[in-house]
């Protein structure tokens, strides 16, 4: 310790000027009693003040149960700590105990936004680990559908992140379109929300024309809306102060951490799985890699409204292209017979009682697929061995990533700024948690 | 004493209880322990088209101390069940709680080591309601069932609770 460190007492034990203040006999009381009051504090170091909070896990905007630790310095934060597996429900080891087709029920339940997106992505890893494909119907209708998820989920983004920041309206608008969405499903699946739709080898069943119509019907009063909503927001002066300049992340750090999806393309960086390892049927379709530069709150925000957008576009594209055909895959010891045949003949009875009771027996082998679903690169790695049910069953969840750039992001900045950061990433906890 | 003669016996608190009963039911104000999936329908329930409000329920509090009625949405963990109990008590009484979803109800799909089989191991429930997750009008359900009971029950001894109310 040297002797010329400055102490409190060097800050604060300044004379006090009182030429511009009345005369001693002449001040009142209460500034007498100010006057008098001794300034010095008594922290030995007034630097070291800071504190620790706790914030979660039941906190509106902390969009599900996640609980973060602050270390704050006045309202500074010094460190951030995420602490998750509120919501772990065991996914992975429930896999473990069921078969490929029992465990589509439950992928609904990883990102709650957009439940027929993780129902496609299981899927594809499934029959990739099979070795079969669904017919080019089937590969359009989930294309679709899986669109129509990423508009839903990208539209609760958008309306919780204005309403974590001030702006309730947005939300209840944003509501209000994705309750059209939820009744396409009603239609097309059968199940608003929850709908397990998927099947290996093709889809639960086809789509008929009221459901085409449904989706036509949206998609023509949707960019206007989506419109009204972005007026509410794009040249709102609160917004943009509380939005531009905070969670800054580059490129690089971006893909150091393992940031995917709209909050790595908002850093500049144009990773589309859609594009740069084509599943579904992307490849034949017309559609841009949104990328903003900034990589703050704001660009992530830019990025999703943009690519509600594209997704109008892809949807359109396939009604265009809707091939005619079966949606389900001839591969009669693999895909589960229709049930109007398994009533009538005997072949059907058969592969049914099979595949339910022993399930669909994959060769053995391990097999890792990846989708970009609106939250980034959902996927599942799969061990086989030969059974009905997986060896192992691993979940690449995006927000479980996502989140690991938190303390990153939230480092510096003011206690407010949380959740404008937090609502641009958009993890949802049920898929972090797993 | 005079006036109970006059009138007859238990005349005004009787009549005390049914208008309180018939304040109290018309203001539930929820505390949305939204948890998972059932939260994101919870959220549709406040939406335009199904429109909470209609039963003077849309004042979602986030604070304990302001809340009536404790709307469980989604799968407890048993790492999250402490943080629940914790903020029922944290609630003023009377105060009332309503299972949403199969998870809350009885721990639902999930038969895993870290799920609680059904929240009414530490909790009082008053209402159960099925579906994964309910759809808002079964939600809306469970509410107006709720408000029934709120509407009966006597001002004193309402923490006298009868039986939970099922829906399924």
């Amino acid at each position: 310790m040297s002797e010329t460190k400055p102490t409190a007492g060097d800050f604060f034990d300044l004379p006090v000027n009182t030429s511009h203040l009345p005369p001693k006999e002449k001040r009142s009381k209460l500034l007498q009693a100010l006057l008098d009051m001794d300034p010095n504090l008594s922290f030995d170091d007034p630097l070291e003040n800071d504190m620790v909070l706790n914030m979660g896990p039941s906190h509106p905007a902390t969009h599900g149960v996640l609980r973060i630790l602050l270390r704050l310095d006045g309202e500074t934060i010094i460190n951030a700590m995420p602490e998750l597996g509120y919501l772990h429900r065991g996914y992975e080891k429930i896999a473990e105990n069921e078969t490929y087709h029992e465990f589509i029920t439950h992928t609904d339940r990883l990102d709650y936004l957009q439940p027929l997106h993780n129902n496609v992505a299981y899927i594809l890893a499934v029959e990739k680990l099979l070795g079969i494909e669904a017919p080019p119907r089937a590969q359009y209708i989930r294309t679709m559908l899986s669109e129509l998820a990423r508009v839903s989920s990208h539209l609760v983004a958008f309306g919780v992140m204005a309403m974590d920041v001030g702006a309730m309206t947005l939300l209840l608008w944003c509501f209000r379109e994705r309750e059209k969405i939820h009744d396409i499903f009603d239609i097309v699946v059968g199940a608003r929300f929850t709908t397990s739709f998927t099947r290996i080898g093709g889809i639960a069943q086809d789509i008929q024309d009221d459901g085409i119509a449904a989706i036509k019907a949206f998609l023509d009063q949707f960019p206007e809306r989506q419109n009204e909503g972005e007026r509410l927001l794009n040249r709102n002066r609160i917004f943009f102060d509380r939005c531009r300049h905070t969670g800054v992340i580059s490129g690089e750090e971006a893909l150091a951490i393992g940031l995917t999806g709209p909050n790595l393309r908002a850093s500049g960086v144009a990773l589309d799985l859609r594009r740069d390892a084509p599943y579904l049927v992307y490849d034949q379709l017309d559609f841009d890699v949104i990328t903003e530069t900034e990589g703050d709150s704001l660009a992530r925000y830019y990025v999703r409204l943009r690519e509600m957008e594209e997704s109008v576009k892809i949807i359109r594209q396939c009604l265009e292209k809707l091939p005619q055909g079966s949606v389900h895959a001839h591969e009669p010891k693999k895909v589960l017979p229709r049930k109007e045949r398994i009533y009538t003949r005997m072949e059907e009875l058969i592969h049914d009682f099979m595949i339910v009771n022993f399930g669909v027996n994959p060769p053995v082998g391990e097999v890792y697929h990846a989708v970009e679903s609106a939250k980034g690169q959902l996927g599942f790695s799969i061990v086989s061995r030969g059974e009905g049910h997986p060896w192992r069953l691993k979940i690449r969840s995006p927000s479980f990533c996502n989140l690991q750039a938190l303390p990153r992001l939230l480092k510096g900045h003011l206690l407010s700024d949380i959740l404008a950061i937090l609502g641009s990433l958009d993890p949802v906890m049920g898929e972090a948690d797993k | 004493m005079g006036l109970e003669s006059a009138l007859g016996e238990g005349y005004i608190t009787t009549k005390l209880d049914a208008l309180i009963g018939w304040a109290r039911k018309n203001s539930l104000w929820p505390m949305p322990m939204g948890l998972s999936c059932c939260a994101i329908e919870l959220m549709s329930a406040g939406d335009p088209r199904h429109d909470i409000s209609r039963y003077g329920m849309e004042v979602m509090r986030f604070s304990p101390r302001q809340s009536d009625v404790m709307i469980v949405a989604g799968t407890v963990t048993y790492k999250m069940a402490h943080v629940v109990r914790k903020i029922y008590d944290q609630m003023a009484e009377p105060r009332w709680v309503i299972a949403m979803g199969a998870c809350a109800s009885s721990g639902g799909m999930f038969r895993s080591y870290s799920v609680v089989q059904g929240i009414d191991q530490f909790l009082p429930v008053d209402v159960f309601t099925a579906g994964c997750p309910p759809r808002p009008e079964n939600l809306f359900n469970a509410l107006i069932e709720l408000q029934k009971k709120v509407g009966t029950s006597s001002v004193l001894d309402y923490r006298d609770r009868k039986e939970p109310i099922i829906l399924s």
